[in-house]
């Protein structure tokens, strides 16, 4: 078991780039490994690191990856700007600036003994594909787990393979559609809170983590409260901009809540008069 | 000028109504004015009317987090606005903003409602006439969607 | 606003601590901090203005000045006495030096494949001493001690030029138009947080300063200066003066349920009001006490192999403080004003146990178009619809 070192949350660690693998025209997935083994990478799921690209930019970024691994850190970058453009075009062996983990993250804890319900839309299902791992591997503490997804076509989906291969565990089920179908799909065509009256829920036993656009998460929500789940059994993750991730550049305040320190997960019951607030 | 009576009856979506229930359309509804730019009703908002709009026209719209506002749909002249009063738990889902000076008449959803709890001919009137209109939206959205615009590859 | 008095008749401490200081004597107070090493800072006049820069002695202070304070508007004057404090805030807070507007966080170079930190070891610095602080200045500076040292992680540059720093407070003898910490709860009178406390006396009897101590440090100073114990009637004096600054206020903030009002009207026609107004300058926030908001910008040179992260001051007036990608979420000129003032007033509560503002108007003097944040919440209290300014 590495010692984890106490970690300065101001200073990034070099961490190398160990594989740089492609899942969507304009989403990588980045491995990242400690240069200094001695540096820590655990993390709780939906927690992010500050990703620094050397004299580029520095970002948040969930950390998409096993929570069960210590020696890596794996991140889903979608490349929409400067900073992330270069992340994704990091070459195998360079050098990546990290900071963190921050963040409250997912109540993977509190859900054991639960349903666990995953609802994402596109790069959303990043933050939440550590949640699945965590239930997979503890697939006894858990109830159902059901993992509802969708993107904009078929290629604009993340993690096709794994998402095939969950469809096979136990008591699991995976539900997937898309905005356009194209010519070979042969799933669901259509909004991810229509697929929600598929998964069968048990609305006492459930809890939900949703994660993707703000006006899909809405959309969610209202659906899952008309299917009888309370706001305290019902989990958000929100983006705002970031500059320093500790509490002290003001940047991601959201009504009263700093999303760096008090997200990004957030209780519905905390966020739902905020959410309708508009430019807040 | 033409009373409300008279705009109820001449329209196309009241058309074939039996005289009582016109008479209750009528006692449910009011004349109501939006100016350009102000909001008629705003998504989470309780929903307890619809409109037919007599002038002007309303954006629909949903906000995400950044930007303006995406505009979904517009509803003009002669249309009606907002079935989210029929259905639990009767709020509205989308922001509609008056993107002219909007003239309409309002019906009262709520009273509505339970008349139409009461007796089942007038609900039935009714969930005919909104089913036409959310079915021809559906068509509209779905043709919306396709994006017959694009280069298909 | 009787108990408010009350207490200014209790403020500063017993008489048998305090001490009367001739005003000939400030020079030497000035002198024996500086020898125990501090740099003192203070008010000097430069460009029209009273602003805070390096004191080296009495000669620096605006004695004889005096300041008129209005929305939007600050203009120095001769005062007809020579009394060195005779004037309220200016448009810097110690946030100058505690929160420095710019500062390099570290330094990289890039080396191989990789990179390392450089320069990261804390540098010793001369540590200040803040002459002049008014009660307004040590409840902001303690508004952000709670958020910069005290909440989950700790600003090591706020720490570092905060910590140490010799604080001379001086109570307020008079009040500017634009000034409102009565009703705040902040001032005039000084309660804590100093290492000596100075009340100005100017009359009859003489040119003279109150002293007290506040720390074994300030008692230290105490001992190397001519002072002599304060009669029952200095007390009284220089309570009555405080008492007085207070009266003069005329401005005030209402904050019974101040989270509700503000939470509960995020879409009242008031914001639409002051938006029409605000030019989203941002000479509010950067004037502000409390202020915080800090931005980072990367700096590379030329080879792309050194690189800097560097900390300046940001405002969430300006376009781009709530960018995410595709865009801003507070577009508009409401949207960012409503922010400001609902962060300031309310969810800083719900944030850090304190409002963010401790009353010393200074938003109110240095806005361009001399907007008054107690006349908004006034305006909004009293449900005005789209009324004038």
């Amino acid at each position: 078991m590495p010692v984890i070192t106490e970690f300065d949350p101001m200073l990034p660690q070099p961490f190398l780039v160990r594989e740089v693998s492609k899942e969507t025209p304009d989403t990588f997935t980045l491995r990242l490994d400690p240069e200094d083994m001695t540096t820590g990478s655990a993390f709780q799921p939906g927690q992010f690191s500050m990703l620094w690209s050397f004299g580029v930019g520095e970002l948040p970024i969930s950390i998409s990856g096993d929570p069960a691994l210590h020696d890596c850190l794996v991140y889903t970058v979608r490349s929409v700007g400067q900073a992330t453009h270069s992340l994704v075009n990091q070459k195998v062996g360079s050098s990546v600036g990290v900071r963190g983990p921050f963040g409250v993250g997912w109540p993977v804890e509190t859900a054991r003994g639960r349903d666990v319900i995953v609802i994402a839309g596109g790069i959303g299902l990043a933050p939440l594909r550590p949640v699945i791992y965590k239930v997979l591997q503890n697939r006894k503490d858990y109830g159902r787990l059901v993992i509802i997804y969708g993107g904009r076509s078929p290629r604009d989906l993340l993690y096709r393979k794994e998402l095939a291969k969950w469809a096979h565990s136990p008591e699991t089920q995976v539900l997937v559609t898309v905005d356009y179908g194209g010519l070979s799909w042969r799933g669901h065509v259509g909004v991810v809170p229509s697929l929600l009256k598929y998964s069968r829920l048990d609305s006492a036993r459930s809890v939900a983590m949703v994660c993707g656009p703000e006006i899909m998460m809405r959309f969610v929500i209202r659906e899952l409260e008309g299917q009888g789940l309370s706001r305290d059994d019902i989990y958000l993750s929100m983006e705002r901009n970031m500059k320093c991730a500790v509490g002290f550049c003001g940047h991601c305040q959201y009504g009263p809540h700093f999303i760096c320190k008090d997200g990004p997960v957030f209780r519905c019951e905390q966020v739902r008069p905020l959410l309708e607030k508009y430019e807040l | 000028m033409e009373t409300l009576e008279r705009i109820i009856a001449d329209h196309p979506f009241f058309a074939g109504l039996d005289g009582g229930f016109t008479n209750l359309m009528v006692s449910c509804a009011s004349n109501v004015q939006f100016k350009a730019g102000t909001y008629i009703f705003k998504e989470g908002d309780a929903a307890n009317s619809f409109f037919l709009i007599r002038e002007g026209k309303v954006a629909l719209e949903l906000f995400p987090s950044q930007h303006k506002p995406i505009i979904v749909s517009t509803i003009g002249i002669g249309e009606i606005l907002g079935w989210s009063w029929l259905f639990e738990p009767f709020q509205w889902k989308f922001n509609a903003r008056a993107a002219d000076n909007v003239r309409a008449i309002a019906l009262d959803g709520k009273c509505l409602r339970t008349k139409c709890e009461e007796n089942h001919d007038l609900g039935y009137e009714v969930l005919k006439r909104f089913a036409r209109i959310i079915e021809q939206r559906l068509d509209a959205t779905r043709l919306q969607l396709v994006d017959v615009y694009a280069v298909r590859r | 606003m009787s108990a408010v008095l009350t207490a200014a008749r209790r403020g500063v401490h017993q008489v048998a601590e305090q001490h009367i200081l001739g005003a000939d004597q400030l020079g030497n107070l000035i002198e024996a901090i500086a020898r125990k090493g501090y740099q003192v800072v203070g008010p000097t006049l430069r460009d029209g203005a009273i602003v805070y820069y390096e004191i080296q002695s009495v000669k620096d202070l605006p004695q004889g000045w005096t300041d008129e304070q209005r929305p939007g508007n600050y203009r120095l004057k001769g005062r007809d006495d020579e009394a060195f404090f005779g004037y309220a805030v200016g448009p810097q807070s110690w946030k100058k030096y505690t929160h420095p507007a710019q500062v390099r966080l570290w330094s990289a170079e890039r080396k191989d494949s990789t990179f390392r930190i450089l320069n990261n070891e804390e540098k010793p610095e001369t540590p200040r001493a803040f002459l002049g602080a008014r009660a307004c200045e040590l409840a902001a500076i303690a508004v952000q001690d709670r958020v910069l040292l005290e909440d989950r992680y700790r600003d090591p540059i706020y720490d570092r030029h905060r910590r140490g720093a010799f604080i001379v407070a001086v109570q307020c003898t008079q009040a500017a138009a634009t000034c409102f910490c009565v009703s705040m709860g902040t001032g005039p009178q000084v309660s804590g947080g100093f290492d000596l406390v100075l009340t100005e006396l100017l009359d009859s009897k003489g040119h003279r300063f109150l002293v007290a101590a506040g720390t074994a440090r300030g008692a230290e100073i105490l001992c190397e200066l001519k002072v002599i114990p304060a009669t029952e009637e200095d007390h009284r004096d220089a309570a009555a003066r405080v008492e007085a600054a207070a009266r003069q206020q005329v401005r005030s903030i209402d904050t019974t349920g101040i989270q509700e009002l503000l939470y509960e009207n995020f879409e009242h026609p008031r914001w639409d009001n002051v938006a029409a107004r605000c030019l989203t300058c941002a000479n509010c926030t950067m004037v502000c006490p409390t202020c915080f908001c800090t931005s980072i910008e990367e700096v590379s040179d030329i080879s792309g192999n050194h690189a800097e992260r560097w900390r300046h001051w940001d405002s969430c007036f300006t376009q781009s403080f709530s960018y995410i990608h595709g865009g801003s979420v507070r577009t508009s000129a409401k949207a960012r004003y409503r922010q400001w003032m609902t962060h300031k007033l309310a969810s800083w509560i719900d944030q850090f146990g304190t409002s963010g503002c401790v009353g010393c108007g200074r938003c109110i003097t240095w806005c361009p178009v001399g907007i008054d944040i107690t006349e908004e919440v006034r305006a909004m209290r009293e449900g005005e619809k789209c009324g004038n300014p």
